[in-house]
């Protein structure tokens, strides 16, 4: 009987805890009773595929979803998917979603003051190449206020969300943007530990990727759980 | 080399922004076999308030018990137009349903069949990260020598078993509680 290999356990502090009381949301939905540890089994290792034909050409370019450009800043932003033993993923989906310029969400439940955009709607996927490669063209997205305390402001981010080969890869993540402000008092960034861990999450700007006469590029690569050795043979 | 996963953040309240396109509540169309059912319940926080902005993702294996993913080589069918996998966001009353099939068992650690389970991820505004579950079925004599189950403390294995609604066939209803007496179960598996 084979044992089925896993996934690589975090290093210490470099996750959240679902419990942070400076996110003032975490209080009332974080479990409180510890999380049961169960053995991999081939339903953790499996997971969900997607064709590269599930995602459109253009649904990568969030600056021509509408008849116009939206307003802005245009960036491209672009990367790799690797698991940590260094494995470029490809034919991952990667999808993003973010403010606009005014640091507003095309969303029902956002009631920040700031304009929405008709030319923007703040949503993107893109599946990863042979080398693990993304690249989104978009607009930086602005910082906003919310309520979690007195003069709250979130730092601008754009939302990731990536699946990886198994259900247990699976990653929602944000990220920054470097030289940001806000960054040191934003308690979502701060929820990990790990300084180190916490500074990957900014993007690094990128000349290579930056467009002459057209857009600054902004380098964010995203590290998915890299797999156990195989088990011996019991 | 040697890399570090991506630290985890939350998904915040406006995911339905980036995530809605790929929403799908039927995840076992016409022609697909399996007995059906619909699942159906709320998602509750600490204070017994419905949430209304939680998502849930389904990963599950086909009436043969086989996944549609390529570390499953299993000889058993695979179900063309069935995938497995289903986004189901919560509504503003923090209620879900989807429809699918009960799926067949998969192997389990010790080489025994588990009992026939879809796997949740929960993901939410104030989660920072995903939080990890399963649905059992009701009335299936399989569950009592499920390991995983088995690995859960006895008086709180019912948070992941689906109760027969009403007199409806083939309606489930599964509750997620955050906290408090019913606290659901959830899964750590190592991140």
């Amino acid at each position: 009987m084979k044992r089925i290999a896993g996934y690589r356990e975090p290093y210490p502090g470099t996750q959240p805890p679902h419990l942070h009381p400076p996110y003032v949301s975490s209080i009332k939905r974080a479990p409180t009773k510890p999380q049961v540890r169960i053995p991999y089994t081939l339903s953790e290792v499996t997971g969900p595929t997607f064709k590269p034909d599930i995602v459109s050409p253009k649904a990568s370019d969030l600056t021509r979803q509408h008849s116009g450009e939206p307003l802005g800043e245009r960036i491209i932003v672009s990367g790799r998917v690797l698991d940590e033993n260094s494995r470029p993923l490809a034919n991952t989906l990667v999808e993003i979603w973010q403010a606009n310029a005014a640091g507003r969400y095309l969303h029902e439940v956002d009631q920040h003051k700031a304009p929405l955009d008709p030319n923007f709607t703040g949503c993107g996927q893109a599946i990863t190449d042979s080398e693990g490669r993304y690249r989104f063209v978009t607009i930086r997205p602005g910082e906003y206020p919310w309520r979690n305390h007195y003069n709250a402001w979130r730092p601008a981010h754009i939302h990731f969300s990536l699946f990886g080969p198994a259900f247990a890869t699976r990653l929602v993540t944000q990220m920054y943007f470097p030289g940001d402000p806000l960054i040191p008092f934003d308690p979502i960034f701060n929820c990990t530990a790990d300084e180190k861990a916490r500074n990957r999450l900014i993007s690094v700007f990128d000349w290579e990727s930056t467009v002459p006469e057209h857009a600054l590029g902004y380098r964010f690569d995203l590290i998915l759980r890299g797999r156990e050795a195989t088990p011996m043979e019991e | 080399m040697s890399l570090q996963a991506t630290t985890w953040q939350t998904v915040g309240p406006y995911f339905k922004i980036g995530l809605h396109w790929l929403d799908n509540d039927n995840l076992a169309p016409e022609g697909v076999s399996g007995e059906r059912v619909t699942i159906q319940g709320r998602v509750f926080d600490g204070d017994g308030i419905p949430i209304p902005d939680a998502c849930l993702e389904i990963w599950q294996a086909n009436a043969h018990g086989k996944y549609a993913h390529p570390e499953d080589t299993q000889n058993k069918l695979l179900e063309p137009g069935f995938t497995g996998y289903g986004r189901v966001p919560v509504d503003r009353e923090g209620a879900f349903r989807f429809a699918t099939i009960k799926p067949g068992p998969v192997p389990g650690p010790d080489g025994k069949e588990q009992a026939p389970h879809l796997l949740v991820s929960l993901f939410m505004r104030g989660l920072l990260r995903r939080l990890v579950t399963r649905i059992y079925f009701p009335d299936d004599s399989r569950n009592a020598r499920d390991a995983i189950l088995n690995l859960v403390a006895p008086d709180r294995r019912d948070t992941l078993v689906a109760k027969r609604a009403g007199s409806q066939q083939g309606t489930l209803e599964w509750n997620i509680h955050m906290q408090g007496e019913h606290e659901t179960v959830f899964f750590d598996l190592g991140a």
